[in-house]
């Protein structure tokens, strides 16, 4: 019975389909499936599935979002049974990400923000236009592993810079990892100002994020300090 | 009779404003400077939260002060670009951080010394009617790096500028650079010399200091130019036409926040929209359809009788190569056939990452053809062949009539060395070897426009406060000796 739903939670995320998702949640609880298992055997094997097929450019960035939107809707219902039963899921990480003082572009950061979730990470999403501070402020109170910064003008790209010093002016550096990204953004670009890494989009983000988790050594459960 | 590229009827053009019209009055566009919102509600526009929305007679009234036509003028004074019409001209791309020079692998970040490179290289190309400020150099503080890339610009051409501004405090002083160099404020409005780009954000929301760049350029009566920016199905619908509509939308508000500042000042219908790219995430400048994109966007316009400005001739490609060519080429021909009075994004690679200035000058030459291509072909002889053929045989052969002499270089366009067209290969000899000949040779020529000594201490007086406060050490791209 729960191998054919978690095939059907896996299929429901490839179709990128919202309201089957969260439905097949909710059975789930209704059937006793414990929700980590819900969550790591139906869900994020179609999570991965999504990531492969868009790496191999056989799925799009419309694949991508949809598969993400699934993906937080079934979670809206089972983390609060997660909670219920007094339960912890076994986060990857934790990261604090946004789009840069002056740019108020909003797509590319909240698709990183999706597939980070979706992926298994605990986002905290500043969203656009943020203050160079702001990201070291979030990342103490939240004990963040990594911070992102999305820029899509070639003027306030500099403004990653910004953080990166801000950051080390906080005594945050190297411990949390930071990582870039952006259309006007290059791997060179991430190197010049001291970036540990640079996605060209989001599924790059979050194979980047991963393995700067693994570099660090272990997974972190949500909510606890890093 | 001239060629157009039409990809528009009448009723699809009516349609995209209707439903233009619609958006801004429904949906409204995000605006959040307290002075934008005053200033949009002294025209009747209502606002709440964060959201104007803009009635369908409030935007016609807007319409009806907006000028249909200016100039930009150059620094002796003449009207060098002709915003309004079928006028065609050109400008290289602006705001980029990396430069890829001749036979590098890789692009470097650029520095006030390439800027000035661009800038005399422009200068020596006459597809180029106005400069534009290219590059953003690494050597200048990023707190003045839009007003030293104006200064630097200004320090070594005539032509007209195509440049904007990065924040509402450094646009109060490129102004007042432009005064400077041009014999005061006043002298703005009758000769502007430069325009200024200012962006929303698709979809239909204004930055707080973009909404308020184009209430302090109305003011001033220096010219805006709108950069309304649709990301097909991205930041906008995903098809092209849907695009056109919020890139309207976009343009129109802009329209009605400089309007309500200063009626009667000049404003371009502009912008860079683009498709995405759903497999990379990237936003291809060299895609047939952005192309599409910009000429759709610029016949609406002109069905209202507006200036128009387009974002074509950059490429994705990252090196020199046919690519390259190949999309910039195709853009440039769009371009033209589409009328668009100023068409920005030459000399530029990755996607409007990284300059070239090999680039530029076989850009130059694709600009060139497109623009011999929309001249049409000329019927004005007495007889169309019946003469020159008749002549021919009485001496012999074509190259033997005066006709052939005195026409050809009319009929036809003779490109520079950058293009090859020699009977024999040259060993070694590639496209990226010529036109970097091409770039030394005409850098070789370039003569700096004489500059009034008076007014480039008056300018460097505008940037030495604000350059001093950032830590710019030195006046970088500009020779020693001149006064500090």
């Amino acid at each position: 019975m729960s191998a054919d739903t978690f095939a059907a939670m896996r299929q429901s995320i490839i179709d990128g389909a919202s309201i089957r998702s969260a439905e097949l949640a909710r059975q789930s609880i209704a059937l006793g499936i414990d929700p980590i298992h819900a969550i790591e055997q139906g869900y994020v094997p179609g999570v991965n599935h999504v990531g492969e097929q868009f790496a191999q450019r056989k799925m799009f960035f419309p694949d991508l979002v949809m598969a993400g939107e699934a993906m937080k809707s079934a979670l809206n219902v089972l983390e609060p049974e997660l909670e219920r039963r007094g339960e912890k899921r076994q986060m990857l990480g934790t990261v604090v990400l946004g789009t840069v003082k002056g740019d108020i572009h909003e797509i590319g950061k909240s698709l990183v923000s999706i597939m980070l979730t979706a992926a298994g990470f605990k986002v905290h999403d500043l969203g656009v236009d943020v203050p160079y501070d702001k990201f070291a402020a979030r990342a103490i109170e939240v004990g963040a592993d990594i911070v992102g910064m999305s820029a899509l003008l070639t003027t306030t790209m500099q403004g990653q810079r910004k953080v990166i010093e801000s950051l080390e002016r906080h005594g945050l550096r190297p411990r949390v990892k930071v990582i870039v990204g952006g259309a006007p953004v290059t791997r060179q670009w991430a190197h010049e100002i001291g970036a540990d890494g640079y996605g060209a989009n989001a599924v790059e983000a979050v194979a980047l994020a991963k393995s700067l988790m693994e570099q660090r050594g272990a997974g972190v459960e949500e909510g606890a300090p890093a | 009779m001239k060629p157009r590229l039409q990809l528009l009827d009448t009723a699809t053009i009516s349609r995209i404003l209707d439903e233009a019209f619609q958006l801004l009055q429904v949906h409204g566009a995000q605006v959040r400077a307290p002075e934008v919102v005053q200033a949009l509600k002294s025209v009747g526009v209502q606002v709440s939260d964060g959201t104007a929305r803009l009635p369908e007679a409030v935007i016609r009234k807007a319409l009806e002060t907006m000028p249909r036509e200016f100039y930009l003028y150059d620094r002796a004074g003449n009207g060098a670009v002709h915003y309004g019409g079928d006028d065609i001209h050109f400008d290289p791309g602006s705001s980029c951080l990396n430069i890829l020079d001749a036979g590098a692998e890789e692009p470097r970040l650029a520095v006030a010394d390439d800027l000035v490179r661009l800038v005399q290289l422009t200068e020596t190309l006459p597809q180029f009617a106005a400069q534009s400020t290219a590059l953003v150099c690494d050597d200048a503080p990023q707190e003045i790096g839009d007003i030293y890339r104006l200064l630097l610009v200004l320090w070594y051409s005539a032509k007209p500028v195509v440049t904007g501004a990065f924040s509402a405090e450094a646009l109060r002083v490129m102004i007042d650079l432009l005064a400077a160099e041009s014999g005061g404020k006043e002298a703005l409005p009758l000769r502007p010399r430069a325009v200024f780009d200012v962006c929303p954000s698709p979809p239909l929301n204004w930055s707080e200091f973009g909404a308020v760049n184009l209430l302090d350029l109305a003011r001033a009566w220096v010219p805006a130019e709108l950069i309304s920016m649709p990301l097909a199905g991205a930041a906008a619908p995903v098809t092209l036409a849907g695009s056109v509509v919020q890139h309207a939308a976009e343009s129109l508000s802009g329209i009605v926040i400089h309007q309500a500042a200063q009626p009667g000042a000049p404003i371009v219908w502009g912008g860079a929209p683009a498709i995405f790219d759903m497999r990379t995430g990237t936003t291809p400048m060299g895609a047939i359809e952005t192309a599409m994109l910009n000429a759709a966007c610029a016949e609406v316009a002109k069905s209202l009788g507006l200036p128009t400005h387009g974002y074509l001739i950059g490429s994705d490609s990252k090196a020199l190569d046919a690519q390259a060519g190949m999309e910039s080429g195709m853009a440039a021909i769009v371009g033209v056939l589409a009328g668009i009075n100023m068409i920005s994004g030459a000399g530029m690679l990755e996607t409007l990452a990284c300059h070239s200035l090999e680039k530029l000058v076989l850009d130059a030459e694709s600009i060139a053809s497109a623009q011999h291509l929309a001249r049409g072909i000329s019927v004005d002889a007495t007889s169309l062949a019946l003469e020159m053929v008749a002549e021919s045989f009485a001496r012999g052969g074509f190259l033997k009539l005066e006709a052939t002499r005195q026409l050809f270089q009319a009929e036809q366009y003779l490109p520079s060395t950058v293009i090859d067209r020699e009977p024999l290969r040259v060993p070694g000899e590639t496209l990226v070897s010529r036109a970097h000949a091409r770039v030394e040779e005409l850098l070789a020529s370039y003569q700096r426009p004489p500059l009034d000594k008076n007014a480039e201490e008056r300018m460097l007086a505008v940037v030495e406060k604000h350059a001093r406060d950032a830590g710019l050490v030195g006046w970088p791209g500009i020779p020693r000796g001149v006064p500090v």
